[in-house]
């Protein structure tokens, strides 16, 4: 690809074609095909009726997401991304368009907003653990409130998972004591008890250093082989989106579309020695203009964090 | 997380007059039977609470309240006599020099303790101690201790506000993040500057609850004083005067209508120099109301 | 950072429950703090002293000086009838404590509620929160006429008034307390499937908790600084009373006496009602000692 000039071109745009598998390499599959949690996103549309007129977020954005797959969507801050989870999730509505799971309607025109259930759970920006609860506690709290489990059963079950994420030590600590890379995988132990279809994750290590992130998402992917649920994960990390994920969507500044889709075809179980591998730095190098194009525009646009 | 979501201001505005409207309703009703909660009327209420070990004679007689209609006709009859609007003025000064001379002793007060450790140890112990002694216990010793009755009414004004104002200081300086401090020693500031650009402007909006919240402190104290050197106790003296005394007046003198146009005109002047103080404290920190 | 290490915070060591107190009881008595302080008493009681029994200043003439009073309050045989030793120095404690016991009781038992409702439910705020803020300005004191002619027995006048301000300040910071938790925490909760009452206790209730334990600090202070102006202008027994018949009656140290005991007994019901609310949340007690605070 040639370099692009460092200056935004309003113009004709060149043409963003999606990556798919290259010649000679096939595409990463999960192993036991998980056959739930697959999302339809139709031609979504959500404007919001902001106090300087309307504003719209997300126009038109089709994607597709496979029961099992690790789906990441990259963009800059503010290009509605959260906007497109949260309608999944059930916290907004939306304007126009259609979301299904597993060929179940969740929300469309008929029923704008989706309904909020366990079986796709959210994961936070800056961590929703309750302050009031012990970490134990707080993961027992789907099954028991859902009264799936009574609080022995639920209480065995996540010493388990906390054990299998590598927690062990820490349940009987408030979230306030404990670092905050330990706080992200409770949250995710948490969601998990729930045996969700979907985890929806919004940007869950955008405040954690460097090398707490590099350790998070090789414990993230350790827990993704032992459950393969699928994964909805939303960043602005490029690097991070390449090397967790089965698809990578690049997606435009307001309004949000998806410009480029990228497949990953560096096998699973991948370590961190993917990171400097050569088809990681080809992947990268295909996206990362399309990346910086709307990285670009969001900046100067001077949008405010969403 | 609260409960003002989307949804139709007009219907809370609605929602709101419904419930004035009902409350006033029943009022008009209870006040005009006047054994209301005390008589026959409420007999199986009574009952049942005797039967729960409650002492009926606490529960209150709605019935000996005067009327709201009552009220308005009393309101109307006295808007034009001179001395209501008098008490009003009386009030108002006293309200206003109690609290000026809070935030004037009492803002630097609170900055000079957040600002200077030494000064904090040394004062901050003794205030803490001082401030759960009620402003109206002070009455006493502070007219044995200054010349006039108004100079002791003042005083013990001007303590009710005074704790508010500190507390509200020291805990907005404290609360000041510590990274402006750096920020600004790194760009080369001086003492003073970083106590005029950095102290004063941080602890802005806490001044401002603090202020707020004391002028309605002051109110009540000087209602109270009013009511008690007025009369109902033997602290009597010659100048009252003000709209707690005439709220006490009107009870001595057997108007009750009287009493709750008074009561309705001291919310009225309470809220009014609130929203006054909030409005000055919006326009003293623009940055805050363009989140 | 390997798995299962519990990353130390603020110093690598975990201390708990009373060894948490005793160190920093300690760090406290090594520091400067407890010198300064005794300096800021010994200057007020000093100048006190100084300037009524020593210099005998114009102003400070018929105030009683310090040690008359102290020698007063702990006399066997006091002169004006109060001190440590006086039965009746205990009833009026007992009286004025038991009212504002009454009064604050009342104020959260319907407070907290209310003002947890009015920050959940909008159509209830819709409602009730009109009334609520155009009875609020109405300075409680004003209500004391009223209150005497609505109320028959004066007693429940007097808890009545204790009671009113007490209700506003502890409904307001219920309100405010639920507004101030994170909406995050909310769909959390609803995303692991809690219905809506189980948000509202096992989110809201939790959530708002710090701030209605502020208010009911607050509320106690306003319980007993309305008590007070309503024992001075009508009532029988108290620490309110004692004061104003002390002055009437010219026994000026009994004022003193009065005050001071006034402070102390304030003091230790806010104290205590701080030691409940900190026991009730031990979460945000640790939180709290981590930031280096509490």
């Amino acid at each position: 690809m040639t370099a692009a000039p460092f200056v935004h071109r309003e113009t004709a745009a060149p043409a963003w074609r999606d990556v798919p598998v290259a010649p000679g390499r096939t595409a990463p599959v999960a192993e036991a095909t998980p056959t739930r949690g697959a999302i339809r996103i139709e031609n979504v549309v959500k404007v919001y009726g902001g106090r300087s007129g309307a504003v719209t977020a997300v126009d038109g954005c089709s994607l597709d997401i496979a029961a099992g797959e690790i789906f990441m969507v990259v963009g800059p801050s503010g290009c509605g991304k959260t906007t497109l989870l949260n309608a999944v999730a059930g916290f907004h509505d939306i304007s126009g368009g259609r979301i299904s799971l597993d060929g179940q309607v969740l929300c469309d025109s008929a029923r704008p907003q989706a309904p909020r259930g366990s079986d796709r759970v959210v994961v936070f920006q800056n961590g929703a653990l309750f302050p009031w609860r012990t970490n134990l506690e707080n993961v027992i709290f789907g099954p028991v409130m859902q009264r799936k489990l009574s609080k022995r059963d639920a209480i065995d079950k996540a010493m388990d998972m906390m054990a299998d994420a590598g927690l062990s030590g820490v349940e009987h600590s408030y979230p306030a004591e404990v670092s905050s890379g330990v706080r992200r995988r409770v949250e995710i132990v948490r969601a998990l008890m729930n045996d969700p279809k979907v985890l929806l994750l919004d940007e869950p290590y955008r405040a954690l250093d460097a090398l707490t992130k590099s350790v998070m998402h090789e414990a993230l992917l350790r827990i993704y082989y032992k459950n393969k649920v699928t994964i909805f994960f939303i960043t602005h990390d490029l690097e991070e989106a390449i090397f967790l994920g089965h698809k990578v969507a690049v997606m435009t500044t307001r309004p949000c579309r998806p410009k480029m889709i990228l497949t990953v075809d560096i096998p699973h179980p991948r370590d961190y020695s993917v990171l400097t591998s050569k088809r990681f730095r080809e992947l990268a190098r295909a996206t990362s203009a399309a990346v910086h194009e709307e990285a670009l525009k969001a900046f100067q646009s001077g949008e405010r964090e969403g | 997380m609260n409960a003002t979501a989307k949804g139709a201001p007009a219907l809370s505005f609605a929602r709101g007059v419904v419930s004035i409207a009902v409350v006033l309703l029943l009022w008009e009703l209870g006040a005009r039977s006047k054994h209301w909660m005390a008589g026959d009327l409420s007999a199986p209420l009574r009952a049942t609470l005797g039967a729960l070990g409650f002492k009926t004679s606490y529960l209150p007689c709605v019935g000996a309240a005067p009327p709201p209609t009552g009220v308005l006709r009393s309101w109307a009859a006295i808007l034009t006599d001179v001395g209501y609007w008098q008490s009003w003025a009386k009030s108002f000064l006293r309200v206003s020099g109690g609290f000026t001379a809070a935030m004037v002793v009492g803002i630097p007060f609170g900055l000079l303790l957040a600002v200077n450790r030494t000064a904090f140890g040394v004062a901050f112990p003794l205030f803490e101690v001082l401030r759960p002694i009620p402003p109206l216990a002070w009455v006493p010793a502070s007219i044995i201790f200054w010349p006039t009755q108004e100079l002791s009414i003042s005083f013990v004004t001007f303590l009710g506000a005074f704790y508010t104002i500190v507390i509200n200081v020291v805990g907005g300086a404290k609360a000041i993040d510590v990274r402006y401090f750096q920020a600004a020693r790194s760009m080369g500031s001086s003492r003073w500057d970083l106590f005029r650009r950095i102290i004063l402007p941080g602890t802005l909006p806490s001044i401002v609850v603090g202020a707020v919240v004391g002028m309605g402190i002051t109110w009540e104290v000087v209602v109270a004083a009013e009511m008690i050197s007025g009369g109902g106790s033997q602290i009597g003296g010659t100048s009252g005067g003000g709209l707690g005394f005439f709220i006490w007046n009107s009870y001595v003198g057997g108007s009750y209508e009287q009493i709750v146009v008074g009561m309705i005109s001291i919310g009225i002047a309470g809220f009014v120099s609130s929203e006054l103080l909030r409005l000055l404290g919006r326009r003293v920190t623009p940055w805050l109301s363009q989140r | 950072m390997s798995a299962g290490q519990t990353p130390a915070a603020g110093g690598g060591r975990h201390r708990r429950g009373a060894a948490l107190t005793l160190h920093r009881a300690s760090a406290w008595f090594r520091s400067s703090r407890p010198y300064l302080m005794l300096t800021g008493f010994g200057l007020f009681l000093g100048g006190w002293y100084l300037a009524v029994e020593v210099w005998k200043l114009p102003r400070f003439a018929e105030m009683p000086g310090l040690t008359v009073v102290v020698k007063e309050w702990l006399s066997k045989d006091p002169t004006y009838g109060l001190s440590l030793y006086t039965p009746e120095y205990y009833q009026h404690i007992g009286r004025s404590v038991w009212r504002v016991a009454q009064a604050f009781t009342l104020a959260t038992v319907f407070g907290v509620p209310l003002g947890l409702l009015l920050g959940w439910s909008k159509r209830f705020r819709d409602y009730v929160f009109p009334l609520f803020e155009l009875l609020r300005p109405i300075p409680v004191l004003a209500w004391v006429p009223l209150a005497i002619v609505m109320f028959v027995a004066s007693e429940s006048a007097v808890i009545y008034l204790a009671f009113l301000a007490s209700f506003f300040a502890t409904a307001l910071n219920a309100m405010l307390g639920v507004e101030s938790i994170d909406a995050h925490y909310v769909r959390a909760a609803e995303c692991l499937g809690a219905s809506r009452a189980q948000v509202f206790r096992h989110v809201i209730l939790p959530g708002a908790l710090p701030f209605i334990f502020t208010g009911l600090q607050i509320s106690v202070g306003v319980a007993w600084f309305s008590l007070v102006a309503a024992e001075m202008v009508s009532g029988q027994y108290g620490l309110g009373y004692v004061i104003n018949t002390s002055y009437s009656t010219v026994r000026y140290p009994t004022i003193i006496i009065g005050m001071i005991t006034l402070g102390v007994v304030g003091y230790v019901t806010s104290a205590m009602v701080r030691v409940v609310g900190d026991l009730l949340m031990q979460w945000r007690v640790r939180e709290l000692a981590l930031r280096g605070q509490s």
